[in-house]
């Protein structure tokens, strides 16, 4: 069991959370709630990290991660170190790469409030932060748990970008999933079967768990 | 009715918790990973983390291994990857980045590799270094998938694709050919028992796990261009790494590698 790349692995998905959570509550509200033009864009933009191969993303982000890029100099010259190869530049890329995991499902649960509900805490008088904290999240919070749920174990299992864009650098860039794929090609396949079979049971444990508490909150609205 | 109705800031103990939980996992990640980064042919899978077992036993220091294809190794090098020494396959690449300036000098030889016929225990083939029951095979249709290392940037997989242009395979063999990320990955598919065999690393087949798996022969020497594995330090190594570039030309480093098949140059 390698503990160094399931350390990394965790805490490039709590990194990732930490980041797109903000994020996606500013996205998804303005992307339910305003019309503008290009709006349709935006969405198939944000959108197509769900459908591009994992390899042409991670062409694209090595291109504007690199060192040839203005973002991939401008971190060399703070940091000392390139961008590419490195765990911010992995962070990066995460978020980047779970943008319609996150912004999708909140997307949906602000949509779903309903506008009266909203108009009449205008009429009240209510700022927007008071809204926010005391009528959307409370509404919304099972799309936002979703979103961070989602956001979690597609970090966790991640391996194209990864691989291209961080390389298998131990404690830097190796996360548990190019662990795996490391310890095959070293025929050591009961490490790369340990390993799965942990990613396995989180996945699986972190998908139940926001299903159980999604219908339990359902469940518990209905009777009240 | 849900968690952020706490008047207290429940939603602030999570983030908070989420922000400890982070920083914790960054230290150990970070206390793992000091050793300095030295980038190794695949060939070396073995050989190497024993030499650094052997090299922390005696110095209390230790060098942390990225395995991969030299050529993949070397662009990555190219493209900043931090690693402090590069132990390629194949000379031609430390020469290349010396000439970029990304060396500390051209380097030294540290190893010949050899190629060997790796057949999986039940493989239909017969193990033959010369190949000629490779090329029957291939006649006759008992040869369906064979596994060697992406000539395209392994070393090992540019002599194999001489190896089999010699027997004159090549290039009707492509359509059956799996092709290896590097030797190592090349080796894992020819014992997989999803191909009947492969044209890999000799110091692979000398592993306690392939040595269970597999059969091996090698092939003649003489069949390809060498494999003359150079070693070099890239600008800025630091002392770890130069000691351990040091500690690989002592004898007992030279031992592990003519354990692991590997011919010593005298350069």
């Amino acid at each position: 069991m390698d503990w160094s790349a399931f350390a990394l692995s965790l805490q490039l998905a709590c990194g990732t959370m930490l980041i797109l959570l903000p994020i996606g509550i500013w996205a998804g509200r303005q992307l339910a709630w305003r019309e503008f033009h290009g709006k349709a864009l935006v969405e198939a933009l944000l959108a197509l990290p769900l459908v591009l191969p994992p390899t042409v993303l991670g062409f694209y982000l090595l291109v504007a991660l690199g060192g040839g890029s203005v973002l991939g100099r401008w971190y060399a010259a703070a940091s000392g170190h390139p961008l590419t190869f490195s765990f911010d530049g992995l962070l990066v890329a995460s978020v980047i790469f779970n943008l319609p995991f996150a912004i999708q499902p909140m997307q949906r649960a602000f949509e779903a409030i309903a506008p009266e509900v909203r108009e009449a805490a205008l009429c009240c008088g209510m700022s927007t932060a008071r809204m926010l904290r005391r009528i959307e999240l409370p509404l919304a919070w099972p799309g936002i748990l979703s979103a961070m749920v989602l956001t979690f174990a597609h970090t966790l299992g991640e391996f194209g970008v990864v691989l291209m864009v961080g390389g298998s650098i131990p404690g830097e860039t190796r996360t548990i999933a190019v662990a795996i794929y490391d310890r095959v090609q070293s025929f050591d396949m009961a490490g790369a079967g340990r390993m799965s079979l942990l990613l396995l049971l989180i996945s699986l444990v972190a998908i139940a768990a926001s299903y159980a508490i999604t219908s339990h909150l359902n469940h518990a609205r209905r009777h009240a | 009715m849900s968690i952020f109705d706490r008047k207290s800031g429940g939603d602030h103990t999570v983030r908070d918790w989420l922000v400890a939980l982070s920083c914790l996992l960054g230290i150990v990640s970070n206390c793992w990973a000091r050793a300095p980064l030295i980038a190794a042919a695949s060939d070396l899978n073995f050989a190497l983390t024993e030499i650094n077992a052997k090299f922390r036993a005696e110095t209390a220091r230790e060098i942390t291994p990225v395995f991969g294809s030299s050529g993949n190794l070397y662009s990555q090098i190219l493209q900043g990857a931090p690693f402090q020494l590069f132990l390629s396959a194949d000379e031609a690449l430390v020469f290349k980045l010396a000439e970029s300036g990304k060396t500390a000098d051209r380097g030294r030889l540290y190893a010949i590799g050899r190629l060997v016929l790796l057949l999986p225990q039940d493989s239909p083939l017969k193990l033959d270094g010369h190949l000629h029951d490779l090329v029957a095979a291939f006649g006759d249709g008992r040869l369906t998938k064979f596994a060697i290392a992406d000539p395209a940037h392994a070393p090992y997989g540019q002599r194999a694709q001489e190896v089999l242009q010699r027997v004159g395979l090549w290039p009707q063999i492509q359509a059956r050919l799996v092709l290896g990320e590097n030797v190592s990955q090349a080796a894992q598919f020819a014992i997989s028992g999803s191909t009947q065999g492969g044209l890999v690393a000799y110091s692979l087949a000398l592993t306690p796990a392939l040595k269970k798996l597999g059969r091996y022969e090698l092939i003649p020497q003489e069949w390809h261009t060498p494999l003359r594995q150079r070693m070099v330090l890239l600008s800025g190594a630091a002392e770890t790494a130069q000691a351990f570039y040091q500690y690989l030309q002592t004898p007992s480093a030279r031992k592990i590698l003519l354990q692991y098949g590997f011919a010593l140059p005298n350069e």
